[in-house]
C-alpha cells in the first residue's frame, strides 16, 4: 500500500557513541537498518611507515599511540616480537611483572569498555563505578613507571626499571578492592531487564562465521570458540600459571558482556598468582648494546584487551631501523564484523554493537 | 671541532660533511630454507602433493615455516588449506605485503593463517609485480576484506575479485601508494617538509579550484 524510501544516516564521525572518529553510513529502512559502511582511516597517523624510519628502541613509544587505553600490552607485544627475532631471552621476573602490567591494563581497559558500553546503552552509574576503580590502575602504573596512559614501559630484553618496594602489597589490595566491586557492576546489569532486552539477542554470530570474519579476543570467544593467544601460543609467564578461557554460548551482545565479565575475575586470579610468585633475579636478559636483528622476518601475537595483537616485523640486517613494520590491530579486524552484525537490527542497536565489539580508534587506523 | 666547508657560490648545496650514502637496499628477504633437523608440517606435503607446482619453496625463521607460492594459483592453495583437513586454516590473521624495489616482481603479498582445530600457523607468500593483479581470497576468509584493501591502498596491489577495493586508510583521491619504499616519509613533495607555508598556500590554491 505504501511504499518506503531508503534513508542514508550518517553516524559520526563527531558522534558520542562511536568511542572516537568513527563514521558509519546506514541505509535505513524506517528504523532497521538494511546496509552499513562503516569509514574509518579519520585517525591515520601513518605508525608503521614512521617506525620503519625509526631505531629499534624508539619504535616502543610509537606501540603506546596505537591502544592508548591499553599501551603496555602493545608494548609488550612489540618487545616480544624484536625479543623472537634476535631469540633473546627474557629473565623470569621480567616476564612475570609483564604479565601483571598486562592483566592490569587488560582489567583498566575492561573497565572503560564495560563504563561507556553501559552508558552508551543508558545505564549512567555503571561508567562512574568502573572509572573509580580504573584510577586504581592508572596510581599502579604511576607508582611503576611515572606515567599514566603512555607508559613506554617496557624494553627490549626485559623491563626498563624494578617494580618500587611496596609495589606488589598495592597490587594484592587493589585485587582486593576489585573483587568486591565487580560485583557491584553485575548487580547494575547482569539481571538487569533493560540490559537485557537491549543485549540479549542482538548481533548474533555464530561461531564458525566469527572465525572466517576475522573476529578475535572476547568478540570471538562470545560465539563459543576456545582462541586465546595466552594459552595457545603462551608468551610471558602465562604457561605457568593457571586460569581458564570463559566462553560464551549464543554469541550475541549478552553473552560476549558475559565474557569479559569474567575475564575480569580471570585477570584478578592471574595477578594474584603472579604477584604471589615474582622470583627475584635480574629484570633485563644479555641484550647486544646496538639492537640490529639478523636478516629475516617473523610473525608474533600477544592476547590484547581487543584481542589479537600481532606484529610482522622484517629486517634486513644492515640498518638499525625495521625494514617493514606491520602490526595486526584486533579493533581493526572486529571493526569489520559489524556490518555483519548491525543488518536486521534497529539503529538504537548500532551503538549497542559497537560497544559490544570495544573498539578503539587509534589502533583501528593507527 | 672541524672548520665547516665553506659552500660554493651560487652552485647547489654540497652534501652535509660526514654525510654517509645509504647502503644499497636489499633485493628481496633471505627466506632461509628450514634447517636439517627440522621437518616441514604434514599440511604443507600435503600442499605440494594436490596442487604440485603450486609452492616454489617453504622457509623456516625464528620457528615460524613460511611456504612461498606462485601469485597465480594463490586462491587454489587458499582455498586447499582452509578445506584439507590436515591444515584447516579457519582464520586469516593477517593479510600484508612488503615492497622491494630493487626486484622485477617487487612487492611480497603475505598471508598470516591459523587454525583453532590445530592450533598451528603459517605464512603464505606470493611475489608480485607492479600493476600485477593478484586473485582475491575474500571468499575464503571474510577477513580478508578489509586486509587487502589495506595492502591496495598502502601499496597499490590489486586484488581481483574483491567484492569493494577501495581505499581504507587514505581518503579516496588520495595519490600514490604511501607504504612504498619510493614514497618519502614526510609526505607528498619536499615543498612541505622545507616551505610549510608555501605549501599550505599550493593545497588552498588547490582546493579553491577544486571547489570552482
Amino acid at each position: 500500500m505504501f511504499d518506503t524510501d531508503e534513508l542514508v544516516l550518517n553516524m559520526g564521525p563527531q558522534h558520542p557513541s562511536t568511542h572516537g572518529v568513527l563514521r558509519v553510513v546506514l541505509r535505513l529502512d524506517g528504523e532497521k537498518v538494511v546496509d552499513a559502511d562503516v569509514v574509518i582511516g579519520y585517525l591515520h597517523r601513518g605508525i608503521e611507515k614512521l617506525s620503519e624510519n625509526r631505531s629499534w628502541t624508539q619504535i616502543i613509544l610509537l606501540t603506546d599511540r596505537m591502544d592508548y587505553v591499553a599501551a603496555a600490552t602493545s608494548n609488550v607485544g612489540y618487545c616480544e616480537t624484536v625479543e623472537k627475532l634476535m631469540q633473546l631471552e627474557v629473565p623470569r621476573r621480567a616476564r612475570y611483572v609483564r604479565t601483571i602490567l598486562c592483566e592490569l591494563q587488560r582489567i583498566a581497559s575492561h573497565c572503560l569498555w564495560v563504563g561507556t558500553h553501559a552508558m552508551d546503552i543508558g545505564a549512567m552509574t555503571v561508567f562512574l563505578y568502573a572509572f573509580r576503580e580504573r584510577e586504581l590502575i592508572l596510581d599502579l602504573f604511576e607508582d611503576f613507571c611515572g606515567a599514566r596512559l603512555t607508559y613506554n614501559s617496557m624494553r627490549i630484553g626485559g623491563l626498563p626499571l624494578d617494580i618500587p618496594p611496596g609495589w606488589d602489597k598495592k597490587v594484592l589490595e587493589f585485587c582486593r578492592i576489585m573483587d568486591s566491586k565487580l560485583d557491584e557492576y553485575e548487580a547494575l546489569l547482569t539481571h538487569n531487564r533493560i540490559w537485557l532486552e537491549r543485549t540479549r539477542g542482538i548481533g548474533v554470530i555464530d561461531g564458525e562465521d566469527a572465525a572466517g570474519l576475522g573476529l578475535c579476543g572476547p568478540a570471538l570467544r562470545g560465539s563459543g570458540i576456545a582462541r586465546d593467544v595466552r594459552k595457545d601460543e603462551p608468551y610471558a609467564a602465562y604457561d605457568e600459571l593457571e586460569f581458564d578461557i570463559p566462553l560464551g554460548a549464543a554469541g550475541d551482545t549478552y553473552d560476549r558482556y558475559l565474557v569479559r565479565m569474567e575475564e575480569f575475575r580471570q585477570s584478578l586470579r592471574i595477578i594474584r598468582q603472579a604477584t604471589e610468585g615474582i622470583p627475584e633475579g635480574p629484570i633485563v636478559g644479555k641484550v647486544p648494546r646496538l639492537i640490529k636483528p639478523a636478516a629475516g622476518e617473523t610473525y608474533h601475537a600477544i592476547e590484547s584487551p581487543k584481542g589479537e595483537l600481532g606484529f610482522f616485523i622484517v629486517s634486513d640486517g644492515k640498518s638499525t631501523n625495521p625494514y617493514r613494520f606491520r602490526v595486526r590491530p584486533p579493533s581493526f579486524c572486529n571493526l569489520q564484523g559489524l556490518r555483519r552484525l548491525v543488518r536486521g537490527h534497529l539503529v538504537a542497536d548500532v551503538v549497542a554493537l559497537i560497544g559490544s565489539l570495544d573498539i578503539v580508534l587509534g589502533e583501528v587506523d593507527r | 671541532m672541524a672548520a665547516a666547508t665553506p659552500k660554493p657560490p651560487g652552485g647547489p648545496a654540497a652534501p652535509a660533511a660526514g654525510h654517509v650514502p645509504k647502503a644499497a637496499p636489499p633485493s628481496g628477504p633471505p627466506d632461509p630454507p628450514p634447517p636439517g633437523d627440522k621437518t616441514a608440517p604434514a599440511f604443507i606435503a600435503g600442499l605440494q602433493q594436490t596442487l604440485p607446482g603450486a609452492v616454489t619453496g617453504v622457509s623456516y625463521w625464528v620457528g615460524d615455516w613460511t611456504i612461498i607460492v606462485v601469485a597465480e594459483r594463490i586462491v587454489e592453495v587458499a582455498e586447499h588449506l582452509r578445506r584439507a583437513a590436515g591444515a584447516a586454516f579457519d582464520m586469516c590473521s593477517d593479510v600484508t605485503a612488503t615492497d622491494w624495489p630493487p626486484r622485477a616482481e617487487r612487492f611480497d603479498v603475505i598471508y598470516c593463517l591459523y587454525s583453532t582445530r590445530h592450533r598451528h600457523r603459517v605464512r603464505v607468500k606470493v611475489k608480485v609485480a607492479d600493476h600485477q593483479a593478484i586473485g582475491s581470497v575474500t571468499h575464503v576468509w571474510p577477513a580478508a576484506n578489509w586486509l587487502e584493501r589495506e595492502v591496495f591502498d598502502m601499496f597499490g596491489v590489486t586484488f581481483e575479485g574483491h567484492p569493494d577495493l577501495r581505499r581504507i586508510l587514505m581518503p579516496e583521491d588520495w595519490q600514490g601508494f604511501p607504504q612504498r619504499k619510493d614514497y618519502p616519509l614526510e609526505g607528498p613533495g619536499e615543498l612541505l617538509m622545507e616551505n610549510p607555508i608555501d605549501w599550505l598556500k599550493l593545497r588552498q590554491a588547490i582546493d579553491e579550484a577544486d571547489i570552482e
